[in-house]
């Protein structure tokens, strides 16, 4: 009964944390997304990316304080919810801003800082969400997590897009920066003894 | 420069308002009231300040069109985008944030202070600030240093005709502007995302091209208060924060004024802040841009399009500068 009850709790977070998209997506086709609908696919999969990442982040030092193991199993859904929003993000771009035009694509990864941190960060998940499956733990063994702690690297570069996109208020990407900061340190917590 | 006027069009002659409907709204109608109730939850709120939030400003009518060679005959963005997806940040720097938030700003009364190297300086009602002058419409391209644009059918009067009547001295070689500073009516300056007021200007000879006009209002009426209301400045060939919004001075000066935008960040934004496709911004391309009603992004063009009317202002200069 428990195992059933937690199914369903990993069940319906994952529906709430993928309402954005599917609002997003609903918005779009409706024309309800307001006057510039691509910015505002491309801010809603951004923002969600970033926060399905740091939520990832957020599952093991909260494993370690809470010492509820089942905890576990939900780092891989958000790293890969994560992931479903960063695709979505770069295809929104890839489709609306440069109209599949992979020579833009090379110039903007070349020549604007902000899209080239975004971009490494987009390829650098890309391993990540390959190798999330239990066969890919067991065949990499040790090296997964020193692999997975990319995550990390990814979640700087995120922050980094994000923070050099905006014009002049910047109380969105310090927020996000302040979390990632706060995960950063919980690393350095101790395990919880006895558990 | 012999500008020629042609015979004057009413405004009601080409622009009827029911153009203007919004395909949004059009929309929502084909996708049906079932679809359209399930997500009024999650976006509900924006489309209510869209349609019926404030009420829609008052009616400006039989306003001529201004000179012919001054119009764009591309089809005007809708009303509905051009008064909901605005950067005003003395609202928020959300976009939609001015919309829903500018109703505390109060438009009347309204003085302007002209101060400065002028012969007559003081503090003028706005009435009378337009009395002498005759409004006309002007169908303007309106590009965003964000590479987005859209087209606005501007009313409003040249700004060398309402200059003249203060008698500029041989020493005015700048136009500055100043915003309306009150946290009271503008909740965004409560918070210091900018250097407020916010400041921009214009040299004289910039200042006194006709194509400049302070507009009173837009798609024939009043300035919505998200637009800039009761008076701003609209200058079309350069990038969208040139165009200052609710102005409350207007100073002549010999030294080139500081503006917020170049203030902020320098290498940015630059004086001149000219539309050029060859000149990126440091951290994006402005070569191409998003028409607000368009999803595909299309070619910037020189000065906005404007190149043949004000190219001459910058003979000799290097346009890269010019940013």
């Amino acid at each position: 009964m428990q195992r059933r009850h937690e199914r369903l709790l990993h069940f319906a977070v994952v529906g709430v944390l993928l309402v954005p998209l599917v609002g997003a997506a609903a918005g779009g086709l409706l024309d309800r997304l307001g006057a510039n609908p691509v910015e505002q696919l491309t801010h809603v999969t951004g923002e969600w990316a970033l926060r399905c990442l740091l939520l990832t982040l957020a599952v093991t030092p909260a494993k370690r304080l809470l010492g509820w193991p089942g905890l576990l199993r939900y780092r891989r859904s958000f790293g890969l919810l994560a992931y479903t929003y960063a695709v979505a993000h770069f295809s929104v771009y890839l489709v609306f801003d440069l109209g599949f035009d992979l020579g833009f694509l090379l110039e903007d990864v070349a020549e604007r800082p902000y899209i080239t941190v975004g971009f490494a960060a987009f390829l650098g998940m890309t391993p990540l969400a390959v190798t999330s499956t239990r066969s890919w733990q067991r065949r990499l063994g040790r090296r997964w997590q020193s692999l997975h702690r990319l995550s990390y690297v990814v979640g700087v570069l995120a922050i980094v897009h994000f923070w050099w996109l905006v014009k002049a208020d910047e109380l969105g990407p310090a927020v996000h920066a302040a979390a990632l900061g706060l995960l950063l340190l919980a690393r350095r917590l101790p395990a919880r003894s006895g558990r | 420069m012999p500008i020629h006027r042609p015979r004057p069009i009413l405004s009601r002659e080409i622009t009827d308002e029911g153009l203007y409907l919004d395909r949004r709204r059009f929309l929502q109608g084909a996708a049906g009231a079932a679809a359209g109730l399930a997500l009024s939850g999650c976006f509900g709120a924006e489309e209510v300040s869209a349609s019926s939030g404030a009420p829609a400003p008052a009616q400006l009518v039989d306003v001529p069109r201004g000179p012919a060679e001054f119009q764009t005959d591309e089809s005007p963005t809708s009303y509905a985008d051009a008064t909901t997806y605005n950067n005003f940040y003395e609202f928020g720097t959300g976009k939609t944030d001015p919309a829903a938030r500018a109703g505390s700003l109060r438009p009347k009364p309204w003085s302007v202070a002209i101060e400065g190297e002028v012969g007559r300086p003081g503090s003028v009602p706005l009435e009378e600030l337009l009395r002498p002058h005759t409004l006309e419409e002007r169908v303007y391209r309106l590009r965003c240093v964000e590479a987005w644009s859209m087209v606005i059918p501007w009313i409003g009067i040249p700004l060398v005709d309402v200059l003249k009547r203060f008698e500029p001295t041989s020493k005015a070689k700048f136009v500055a502007f100043e915003t309306l500073v009150d946290p009271e009516q503008m909740p965004g300056q409560r918070r210091g995302i900018l250097d407020w007021p916010y400041r921009e200007g214009l040299r004289i000879d910039e200042a006194t091209h006709p194509l400049v006009l302070l507009a009173v209002g837009m798609y024939g009426r009043e300035l919505p208060n998200q637009n800039g209301a009761p008076l701003r400045l609209v200058v079309p060939w350069k990038y969208g924060f040139k165009s200052i919004k609710s102005i409350v001075k207007i100073r002549l000066q010999e030294s080139q004024p500081q503006t917020t935008w170049s203030q902020e960040n320098a290498r940015e934004y630059g004086f001149f802040a000219n539309v050029n496709p060859e000149v990126s911004h440091p951290r994006w391309s402005q070569a191409r841009e998003r028409r607000i009603g368009d999803l595909r992004k299309r070619p910037t063009l020189y000065l906005n399009g404007y190149a043949d009317e004000v190219g001459s202002l910058y003979r000799g200069m290097d346009p890269a500068r010019l940013f």
